[in-house]
């Protein structure tokens, strides 16, 4: 394996850890609630048990707080299922726009820790791509990540896509950090090689305060060297 | 002992309503905050026997807002709640001054375990503070 693959391994890796780790700790949070919630219904239970009377509307509401909790726990599994099985075809067509809103989505709680809210913006006319999954999420995470870090007071970073003429562009706007000064650390050499892997191109546009991921419509499958 | 005074700290709504009335139920006077902000407002207000704080939170996470609660009052008892009880935030909490550090989901009576001992350490706090307070008097005055 040549040093650009074991670079883009070692940030797929870090990535899919990453989300992991978020999703772990997310489902961690709804366990917690629905470990509370079922001891509020034992506690019930042993008033009644005692013939303190117990509201039916009261069991009633939470029973509702638990199935909420397992719809919550359902989309998170769901999401983790959907990022597992990113890794299984290295080329395959995607709907940039629908996997924006995926890695949005499972950026969120990360994002929200620092106070900072992703909106994506769907193009209607915005052709699918051939792409490698695994490695456009990883770009996509290494772009959201920086952005968190370069999100100005308003905290709100907007992701669009739309097609180019060549294939996609996929917008990250407002960055505040660009107006005085690029950061020296993005992009580094995990984002390089990703963007070499992917066909893609990334561009800087300080006045704007935007990153620009173009990628093509049609990836051409690269192989590991060395 | 019974009625321990507790601030419950975490984002999540429905978490902190079943605990806090859980607690309630067992006797303890519970106030909730669903943020760090919030909980250090009311920490400069009240005075809690315990305050169970969540590790990671929108804004300021657990860790600074411990920092923040002990740099004001460095006898507050604070256990920590996290999903993940790493050796590494274990040993940092600590060193900022955490009672305890429990993992998510908690064990209610191992929680009302530790606020009670944390409400112990407390008084003992609370009686080596008057009594240093009437040996300074006393040194002062010459009695």
């Amino acid at each position: 394996m040549n040093n650009t693959w074991k670079v883009i391994n070692e940030a797929g890796l870090h990535f899919f850890g990453k989300m992991n780790a978020s999703i772990s700790h997310e489902i961690k949070n709804v366990l917690a609630i629905i470990n509370e919630n079922a001891g509020l219904l034992e506690d019930l239970s042993g008033m009644a048990d005692q013939d303190v009377p117990v509201d039916p509307a009261r069991l009633k509401s939470i029973a509702g707080k638990i199935q909420q909790q397992v719809h919550r726990a359902d989309v998170i599994v769901k999401n983790m299922n959907i990022l597992a099985h990113s890794i299984d075809e290295q080329v395959k067509k995607v709907d940039p726009g629908e996997l924006l809103v995926f890695m949005a989505t499972l950026s969120k709680r990360l994002a929200s820790m620092k106070g900072i809210s992703f909106e994506p913006v769907m193009s209607e006319n915005s052709p699918e791509i051939v792409t490698n999954p695994f490695l456009l999420e990883t770009m996509l995470w290494r772009c959201l990540e920086f952005v968190m870090k370069a999100a100005g007071a308003e905290k709100t970073i907007e992701v669009s896509v739309q097609p180019n003429g060549q294939g996609i562009d996929i917008n990250f706007t407002g960055l505040k950090v660009f107006g005085e000064k690029q950061s020296p650390s993005f992009p580094g050499e995990a984002e390089h090689a990703l963007a070499g892997a992917l066909g893609a191109k990334i561009a800087f546009n300080a006045e704007a305060e935007k990153i620009i991921l173009s990628l093509p419509l049609k990836m051409q499958a690269a192989e590991p060297s060395g | 002992m019974t009625n321990e005074k507790v601030l419950l700290v975490d984002d999540e709504q429905d978490f902190l309503d079943a605990l806090g009335e859980r607690m309630r139920a067992r006797g303890m006077k519970v106030s909730t905050a669903a943020s760090a902000v919030d909980a250090i407002k009311m920490a400069d207000r009240e005075a809690y026997d315990a305050i169970v704080l969540d590790l990671q939170m929108p804004g300021m996470d657990g860790l600074e807002a411990l920092k923040a609660l002990k740099d004001k009052n460095p006898d507050l008892q604070i256990i920590l709640l996290t999903g993940h009880a790493t050796v590494e935030k274990g040993i940092q909490a600590m060193k900022l001054g955490a009672m305890d550090l429990l993992e998510k989901p908690a064990d209610l009576e191992t929680l009302t375990a530790k606020i009670r001992k944390a409400q112990a350490k407390k008084m003992i706090l609370v009686e080596k503070h008057a009594e240093e307070r009437i040996k300074e008097i006393m040194t002062k005055k010459g009695w």
